[in-house]
């Protein structure tokens, strides 16, 4: 059973029981970004810290190779700009202009 | 019916009739449950329960899974993990204990989690005091548990074993507190009837619920993160459910009638039809006051009682239509809430009879004026309360309806509508 959004009492399972397993990229977190990683692929070393430190899954890697930032997951939380080895700074934290997913 | 009083006149043969303590009796309904998995930690004047069921469990006489934990915090916690995972789960508790639980209390019924858990009502420090009043369940009453109150023994026993199927039926799925006075009720010997074992089992039937965290064909995820999206209608459903338990309590008390020969319902009362002047309770008091009622009957005056059972979900409309027609109501609190505006008993009471009264010729009662009420604050810490005590509290009553008011030029007196019974001035 998928909760539709913005879906009544009466429709939702009771307590908050999530009856879905794998549920989670259904809930996008992007917006509560208030910082937001900027990746430079020219200074990228392809090192693949950032991807290993997400806690959310937010790094998107295609064939073995980081390839950006999946901004509809992104919390801001600026471990992977922290993580990402100095002499690279690949990755920048600046201030979320508008919020949002994108 | 709603105003039915518990009797033991017509006994049903499956009954052997024997003397036990309110804790033995709360025991032995445990052990005829049979639940899954109890946790528990002692606290006086619970323990008795949870010894006399860890000796049913060390002597083979349950299947359940018996966990001592190391707080009530982790009682609470591992009863809500067993029930989540599809067991059935009991626990019990008395004051600090139930407020250790606190927040667990809450995620418990936020869960949707089906506990029984007896609470043997106990005084909460500070000061330190082990003998009963109603503090610890009443700081509970927000906590979207059901709460069963019991007048003796016998009730406690009947309680218990009737709050399994509140508490697991498809429409509630609410947590229910059983409370009995603490010392009073607890361990004090009484002749109540019991049920044979197979009986129990057979009214309490198997706990199936439709979700578990340990069905791994149907995996579920339980207590997750509820923001501003979804926490709303969560708890809209919560209060349907309390809503819905209104009824099924008053199915399950009819069921168990036919099985035991007891009645129960939303309260009892007690000569109402034609009193002129009652007083409400809960828990042993009632014993006392029918004992007063009785009495003063025999002199002539027209006084009664109303018994509350069921304190969560509130009967309100009940209580009031069953009230409305009387001249004063006097509410006894085993509990000071400290609001200066009411023991917490009082306040729900003079609510509903200010709906009904709101509500003028539309319903059932009379139109007019609800009663004059007034509030008694007893036995606060195991003070005893004696028949004169309530003797007096009928004298008030008869004063205020002389005078047409409640106020009396008593000093020490917090509000207006407050007096406090048994207290050294």
């Amino acid at each position: 059973m998928t909760v539709r959004e913005g879906a009544g009492w009466r429709e939702i399972p009771r307590g908050g029981l999530i009856l879905t397993a794998g549920n989670a990229t259904a809930y996008k977190t992007g917006a509560w970004r208030t910082f937001r990683p900027v990746w430079h692929p020219d200074r990228c070393i392809q090192c693949l810290l950032c991807w290993i430190y997400c806690p959310d899954a937010a790094i998107v890697v295609k064939d073995g190779k980081v390839a950006g930032v999946d901004y509809r997951y992104c919390k801001g939380c600026g471990v992977c700009a922290t993580e990402c080895p100095d002499k690279a700074h690949a990755l920048e934290m600046t201030r979320e202009e508008a919020g949002g997913e994108t | 019916m709603t105003t039915t009083a518990v009797t033991t006149g017509t006994v049903n043969p499956n009954q052997r009739r024997v003397a036990l303590t309110g804790n033995e009796a709360v025991a032995l309904a445990m052990r005829q449950i049979n639940p899954d998995v109890v946790a528990a930690y002692p606290i006086t004047p619970q323990t008795d329960i949870v010894q006399y069921f860890s000796s049913f469990v060390a002597d083979g006489r349950v299947d359940t899974e018996f966990v001592t934990v190391e707080s009530e915090h982790s009682a609470m916690s591992a009863t809500v993990g067993a029930v989540a995972a599809g067991a059935r789960a009991m626990t019990a508790t008395s004051a600090n204990g139930l407020a250790l639980m606190w927040e667990v209390l809450y995620i418990a019924a936020g869960s949707r989690l089906p506990i029984v858990m007896p609470v043997v009502n106990r005084a909460l420090s500070a000061p330190l005091n082990i003998h009963c009043d109603h503090s610890d369940a009443m700081g509970a009453r927000d906590s979207g548990w059901v709460q069963l109150w019991s007048e003796n023994a016998q009730e406690a026993y009947d309680n218990v074993i009737q709050a399994v199927r509140v508490a697991e039926h498809p429409k509630v799925l609410l947590p229910v507190m059983v409370c009995l006075d603490g010392f009073i009720i607890s361990h004090a010997l009484l002749n109540l009837h019991v049920l044979e074992d197979a009986a129990v089992r057979a009214f309490v039937g198997r706990y199936r619920p439709d979700h578990t965290l340990l069905d791994p064909e149907r995996p579920v995820t339980v207590g997750p993160l509820d923001l501003y999206d979804f926490y709303f209608e969560h708890k809209r459903q919560q209060a349907e459910a309390m809503s819905e338990a209104r009824a099924v309590i008053l199915q399950v008390a009819e069921d168990y009638t036919r099985l035991s020969g007891r009645r129960y319902g939303f309260f009892e009362a007690h000569r109402l039809e034609d009193a002129d002047s009652a007083v409400v309770v809960l828990g042993s008091a009632a014993g006392t006051a029918r004992f007063v009622v009785d009495e003063l009957r025999r002199r002539g005056r027209k006084v009664g009682l109303l018994k509350l059972r069921v304190f969560r979900p509130f009967p309100g409309r009940e209580l009031a239509e069953t009230l409305a027609r009387l001249q004063t109501v006097a509410v006894l609190d085993r509990a000071e809430g400290f609001s200066t505006a009411g023991g917490p008993l009082f306040t729900e009471v003079r609510s509903a009879l200010y709906a009904l009264a709101e509500d003028g010729g539309r319903g059932p009662a009379s139109p007019g004026a609800p009663p004059l009420t007034m509030n008694f604050i007893y036995g606060l810490g195991g003070r005893d309360l004696d028949p004169g005590d309530i003797e007096s509290v009928f004298d008030r009553l008869a004063t205020a309806v002389e005078t047409g008011s409640t106020r009396t030029p008593d000093t020490g007196r917090v509000g207006p509508l407050i007096e406090y019974l048994g207290v050294r001035e």
